[in-house]
């Protein structure tokens, strides 16, 4: 499961990165959504995988998956999504104020 | 602080009173005040010739850093009693010159006797100190004080350009001396002269003994203006002309020498040492003689011939050196040479101060300094000449003045230097006496050109900008006067030097050479016989005398017209150079896209990782420790490829929104599949709000449009994303198998067992989240709670004045 696991983050993240190197800034945005995803299921993968029953102790199992990743995910998730929420506004904004979505044609003036 | 403490620093307390002086005391010109304090210094090292004569030294201690073994000491023998009474003796003449060279209404008098006066205190502390990082403070402040000198006249472009270019090439020495001096203290452990010199064996044995020589002197080098780090001093010469004649001639440019002098016990008796130093310095003699004669102006020549001045007392103090490697004292052969660098030394401020001083004269009352446009000016001026006749016969080497005798002592050192057989100078060792030899004709030719041009043939009134040409006021001529005269009591009676200055230098430069309470004996003579050395005179005042007359024949070449220094351009153009190389550098680099400097970093990321698990052999895979697959996990995964991959190409924004939400909403299958509920549930959630706000805000944004970028840019976008991806593939595998094989376990057991215990709650998830490690989820609240004013302050708020969007 962990080998595959790596082979599916492993493309989550080149997708991710070619979307970052593209023009249009609408597409940057899809990629830090998309690098998230691959950043917490490598959080969760490097923990030891279905070695027990689900973190809640009323199951009463002999073993439980590790919860420490699962909290350091779910924090992650949150600030994630706040994270990319500011940016989308902010790309909306961006729009609004220069009428474009090329990064290109979005950078630093000239004479910097 | 002793006594020796204060008058090293008192140009510095004097300093800080002039604004106040120059600002109040209006009536009084300032350089009256200023003039105290070199005069006082003066007469006080007067009173330390008796001891230095005896062979005794003076030390004085102050700590300044003691954990770093820095301190302030100052150390008085006869090298730096020398420099203190050139210093101050010079500086009191050059001050009382500057009184009636700078005019009192139309000149910031403050400006420049702040500057002078932080000079002289600098120079005397570099010629003071015993302590290396005390003398390179000393030594950095001369640098600073002389560049502010020469840019007096700061809205000159050409003052500006010479006091950068002494700057940035007098500091490049200084710190290649730091560099020595700090490779010196890991050889013996201390900054001290002194014990470095009583320790002299754990440098001459060590290995850095080559680096630290060649890196202390660049610093003496660039200081005194020694080929090919000359060329800073011509454009020096757009101070005013009291600086030129104290900074460019008689002081800062001699610190080179006194560092050199200073190190000799240190390195000298190396054969790098002899060789280095002679021949920079033989190059530097013939390199600035020839150049002088191809100037124009006064103290171009002026500073040509004080650039192969100074090559000549250098290679004296490096054919000298060799005293060390015979280790005696008694035979005359070996000291010869130091000798007449000492002694031509001291002869050289003098006349040379006194040459500067008359040029500025001139520039004075003619208005001009171009040789072009001045002649006759011996009856106008007939003091004014007779004080630079002295001057630049006694330069030439013509008898009886002081020159003279140090050139005769030149040329015997230089001609000894064929007898020593050490160094292989059998082979090259003739080289020497004959550039010395071609020099003194050139020397000579620059000063018949420099008096004949100004003094004899025709007068020409239509040429200069004043109308009346008369003699200088008296006060002006006083210190010129002053110093010609030494040049012809030196000239007539040298011995009076040879017991109170020239012997105790010589001991301080020659230390351990003699026996216990023996001490150098010294004793010029004017007449030597029909010797070698006189016959050289004789040659170089024949051919000298002839070339000059010959003048009109030659002085049409194109040597004799290109006034530039071909080391101004090479100079210039590597400035320029290297601004424009870090400008191309820049631009390439920098070029305001995102997708560039992302590039970067990727490709360094990966190159830095790979690099790291190449070398590591960091690479492993373990099949053992895995989690079986579920069947039902490769349906999820490959739908999640497939919907992930199908991201980029999609070109309608809805679509694109909808895939992305579905890649979102397999990660909560994943997590479920991984027996984690609440991941699962937060991850649902926040896939179907973020979805929902992109397609609130997408509805506003263009469309996705094909890419329009170059296939070749594409191509490199795909090879780094793909080598992340499989960089990021290639570290999760290895860490996964390497963190298998340690033996740590994992801290979840602690959690599990004490969730309940504890915290009391059956979640163990969410008791770590707001119980074991509460802190985190109150800083994530924190941040959703900024996101949150930030989307509304991006929404809300304007600039005062830009239109609502």
């Amino acid at each position: 499961m962990e080998i595959l696991m790596s082979i599916i983050i492993g493309i989550i993240f080149t997708v991710s990165v070619y979307l970052f190197l593209s023009r249009s800034i609408i597409r940057v945005v899809l990629g830090t959504l998309l690098l998230s995803h691959g950043v917490h299921l490598l959080l969760i993968t490097m923990s030891e995988l279905q070695r027990g029953a689900p973190p809640l102790l009323n199951l009463g199992a002999e073993s439980y998956t590790d919860p420490l990743p699962q909290a350091l995910v779910l924090t992650a998730i949150v600030i994630a999504f706040g994270v990319t929420s500011l940016l989308l506004v902010m790309v909306y904004r961006t729009y609004k104020e220069h009428e474009t979505d090329d990064l290109e044609e979005l950078r630093g003036s000239a004479d910097e | 602080m002793t006594a020796l403490h204060w008058a090293t620093i008192s140009p510095f307390l004097l300093a800080i009173l002039i604004p106040f002086l120059y600002k109040y005391v209006r009536r009084i010109h300032t350089g009256w005040f200023v003039l105290i304090v070199p005069l006082v210094l003066f007469i006080y090292f007067l009173s330390f010739l008796p001891v230095t004569a005896n062979g005794d030294a003076v030390m004085r201690s102050v700590p300044w850093v003691p954990s770093l073994g820095i301190s302030f000491d100052l150390y008085i023998d006869g090298l730096s009693l020398l420099f203190a009474l050139l210093i101050s003796g010079i500086g009191t003449l050059v001050v009382l010159y500057s009184v009636y060279y700078l005019s009192k209404h139309k000149e910031k008098l403050n400006n420049f006797y702040v500057y002078l006066l932080l000079f002289m205190g600098a120079m005397l502390g570099v010629v003071l100190s015993d302590n290396l990082i005390v003398l390179y403070v000393f030594w950095e402040i001369t640098s600073i004080s002389s560049a502010l000198l020469i840019s007096y006249w700061f809205h000159r472009e050409k003052s500006t350009y010479g006091a950068q270019k002494s700057m940035y090439i007098t500091v490049f020495g200084g710190l290649s001396m730091l560099g020595g001096f700090s490779l010196l203290y890991v050889m013996t452990g201390t900054f001290s002269v002194r014990v470095i010199i009583a320790n002299v064996d754990l440098v001459a044995t060590s290995s850095l003994f080559l680096p630290a020589m060649i890196l202390i002197l660049l610093g003496a080098f660039t200081k005194s203006a020694q080929f090919p780090f000359h060329i800073w001093l011509p454009d020096a010469m757009e101070a005013p002309t009291p600086v030129s004649a104290y900074l460019h001639s008689a002081t800062m440019v001699k610190a080179g020498i006194y560092l050199v002098a200073r190190v000799t016990p240190i390195f000298g008796g190396a054969a790098e040492w002899f060789w280095i130093i002679s021949l920079v310095g033989l190059t530097t003699l013939i390199w600035g003689s020839i150049s002088a004669v191809r100037q124009k102006d006064l103290k171009s020549i002026l500073a040509f011939s004080t650039v192969s001045q100074l090559g000549m007392i250098m290679s004296l103090l490096g054919v000298g050196s060799v005293a060390y490697y015979f280790n005696d004292g008694d035979n005359a052969l070996y000291t010869t040479a130091i000798l007449a660098a000492v002694f031509h030394l001291i002869n050289h401020a003098t006349f040379k101060g006194s040459l500067f001083m008359t040029a500025g004269i001139i520039d004075h009352e003619t208005g001009t300094r171009d040789i072009r446009k001045l002649g006759g000016l011996m009856t106008l001026m007939p003091i004014t000449a007779t004080v630079s006749l002295i001057g630049l016969a006694a330069m030439a080497g013509l008898p009886p003045f002081n020159g003279f005798l140090s050139k005769e002592l030149f040329f015997t050192a230089m001609v000894n230097v064929t007898e020593y057989g050490i160094f292989s100078v059998e082979t090259w060792g003739i080289v020497l006496p004959v550039l010395a030899w071609i020099a003194s004709i050139f020397t000579f030719l620059y000063c018949a050109i420099l008096f004949f041009k100004t003094f004899t043939g025709k007068f020409q009134p239509e040429k200069l900008a004043v109308k009346e040409v008369h003699e200088a006021p008296f006060g002006m001529l006083l210190s010129p006067i002053i110093l010609g005269s030494l040049v012809v009591i030196f000239g007539l009676f040298p011995n009076i030097l040879a017991y109170t200055l020239v012997e105790p230098a010589m001991a301080a430069i020659l230390p351990g050479i003699l026996e216990p309470g023996e001490q150098f004996y010294v004793n010029i003579y004017h007449w030597h016989g029909f010797i070698l050395e006189l016959w050289m005179t004789i040659g170089v005042i024949a051919i000298g005398t002839l070339l000059f007359l010959t003048m009109k024949k030659w002085s049409q070449s194109a040597f004799y017209r290109s006034e530039q220094d071909i080391f101004n351009h090479i100079y210039d153009s590597g400035y320029n150079g290297l601004i424009k190389g870090s400008q191309v550098l820049t631009r390439v680099q920098m070029t305001g896209m995102l997708r560039d400097y992302f590039l970067y970093m990727c490709t360094f990321i990966v190159l830095i990782i790979g690099y790291t698990m190449i070398r590591y052999d960091a690479f492993a895979i373990n099949t053992d420790n895995l989690s079986p697959i579920d069947p039902y996990m490769w349906i999820v995964a490959i739908l999640l490829v497939v919907s992930v991959v199908a991201v980029p190409f999609i070109n309608n924004r809805i679509t694109a929104i909808i895939v992305a939400g579905v890649a979102g909403f397999l990660v909560a299958l994943i997590f479920t599949i991984f027996r984690a509920p609440d991941l699962a549930l937060t991850q649902l959630l926040v896939e179907t709000v973020s979805v929902i706000l992109f397609m609130l805000v997408f509805y506003h944004l263009p469309d996705l449009r094909k890419e329009k970028i170059k296939p070749s840019f594409k191509l490199i976008n795909l090879i780094v994303s793909i080598a992340v991806g499989v960089m990021i593939t290639l570290v999760s595998l290895s860490a996964f198998a390497l963190g298998s094989e340690t033996n740590f376990t994992s801290i979840a057991a602690y959690f599990i067992e004490n969730s309940k215990v504890l915290a009391g709650g059956y979640n163990i998830v969410n008791v770590i989240l707001v119980d074991f490690r509460g802190l985190d989820t109150m800083l994530e609240i924190l941040v959703l709670g900024i996101a949150a004013l930030g989307v509304v302050s991006l929404i809300k708020l304007r600039l005062k004045g830009s239109e609502d969007v």
